[in-house]
């Protein structure tokens, strides 16, 4: 599948230390140095209680990557706000466990892929991570 | 005003035809501050894709090059306002935002750490274990009787508590230290933790619930045992200890909970919301 004019969305979870800092920091870097169009949001949790309208224009429109955390919070949270995410075109680099290096490598990478959870997810069938 | 009643400021960082690009620290450095202080950002560059515009009111920042009027986005929203940041640094970038937010009378962020349960449907079985354990009115139920977060603002920061007591490992705390609270995958270690779930239900009183379904003569009189108000109360506060010490429940939370009178009317009226809402199903 490839990514072409995807769209990218990058979380900055503002009110919480569970990111590493210097991992965002530098995957913003990488963004704001890429030339690309790309979106950016202080923290998808508080816009998923505030049931912000912005969640429904960000899961709009195709492919899209998110650098945000893990997938099945990031798709729960998204769907809790009305805004469901489209699990055949996201892909979730999620910042808890990825590096900085490998996280900006799958934002880029011309191919999407999709790794949101669908249905009653386990160990044993969940989706590998997109890269380690 | 509540949490879901406010509208909000989109940022639109414009560099494309028409505008003179940021220098790379500048962008970096305005964008990090931005969100910083709570707000969305597009940062519109000379490929890729941006989300549609969706009428809300939008500030366009951008070093324009010939006025921005010449500036043709699909945006026909009234609620455009350009700023041109020819000049500006970061911080009075951010400050040119922070004036439009407060013109507009759009949402402030940053007030409330957003901490609050998440729901994972597709392991949610709706017994609504949680929303009769919840003494803060955080869950709720809707028409049809499905189990919903109602008031994500009324949790207790930090406190993961009722994801504990979900027999489904179904309730997620995405800024939660470890899985599966914070979303990672659910293991069958996790979903055999038998102990700490009786311990939690008996928080309540019993697990009037499963009493309901059973209605054996066996559940009736446990269900009647448990009721006793003291002995409630009891079991509730050696199970606090344990939870509190298990480093779950912060201090915070425990020392401001409701006297026991408040607290065993709450849970009355969260197990009755519970009661009808498994009673709407059928
Ligand atoms: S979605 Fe994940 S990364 Fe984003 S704010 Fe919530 S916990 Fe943080
Ligand atoms: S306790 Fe868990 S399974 Fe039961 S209703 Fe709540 S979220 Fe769903």
């Amino acid at each position: 599948m490839t990514h072409e004019s995807g769209g990218i969305l990058y979380c900055n979870c503002t009110y919480a230390q569970v990111l590493d800092p210097a991992a965002k920091q530098a995957v913003l870097r990488k963004l704001c140095d890429s030339g690309r169009s790309f979106e950016a949001v202080a923290d998808l949790c508080e816009m998923s209680a505030r049931k912000d309208p912005a969640l429904k224009r960000l899961a709009s429109g195709g492919n899209l990557k998110i650098a945000a955390c893990f997938p099945r919070a990031v798709k729960w949270l998204f769907a809790s706000a009305g805004a469901p995410l489209d699990p055949q075109q996201t892909e979730v680099l999620n910042l808890r466990e990825l590096d900085a290096a490998k996280a900006g490598e799958r934002l880029f990478a011309e191919d999407l892929q999709p790794n949101i959870p669908t249905g009653k997810v386990t160990a044993s069938d969940v989706p590998a991570p997109a890269a380690r | 005003m509540s949490l879901r009643d406010q509208s909000h400021l989109r940022v639109v960082l414009y560099e494309g035809d028409g505008a003179e690009p940021l220098d790379g620290d500048l962008r970096f450095d305005a964008i990090s501050r931005l969100l910083e202080q709570g707000f969305a950002l597009t940062r519109v560059g000379s490929a890729g894709r941006t989300a549609p515009d969706d009428g809300v009111a939008a500030v366009v920042l951008g070093q324009f090059q010939n006025g921005a009027r010449q500036l043709t986005t699909d945006a026909a929203s009234e609620q455009l306002r350009f700023t041109n940041v020819s000049g500006f640094d970061s911080e009075r970038i951010a400050g040119a935002v922070e004036s439009t937010r407060a013109e507009t009378n759009t949402a402030r962020h940053g007030e409330w750490k957003p901490w609050f349960p998440v729901i994972d449907y597709d392991r949610c079985t709706n017994c609504m274990q949680c929303l009769s354990f919840c003494l803060f009115g955080v869950y709720g139920a809707d028409q049809q009787g499905h189990i919903q977060v109602q008031n994500e603002d009324n949790c207790k920061t930090n406190c993961p508590a009722c994801s504990r007591v979900c027999p489904e490992a179904a309730i997620m705390f995405p800024k939660y230290k470890a899985g599966p609270i914070n979303g990672d995958v659910v293991t069958e270690a996790d979903l055999n933790r038998e102990k700490m779930k009786v311990d939690i239900s008996a928080l309540l009183g019993g697990d009037v619930y499963s009493m309901l379904r059973r209605r054996s003569d066996q559940a009736k009189e446990r269900f009647s045992k448990e009721r006793d108000d003291k002995k409630a109360l009891q079991e509730r506060q050696k199970c606090l200890t344990k939870l509190a010490s298990a480093g779950d429940i912060p201090a915070e939370v425990l020392m401001n909970l409701p006297s026991p009178e408040e607290i065993q009317r709450r849970a009355e009226e969260a197990k009755a919301k519970a009661h009808a809402a498994l009673a709407a199903q059928r």
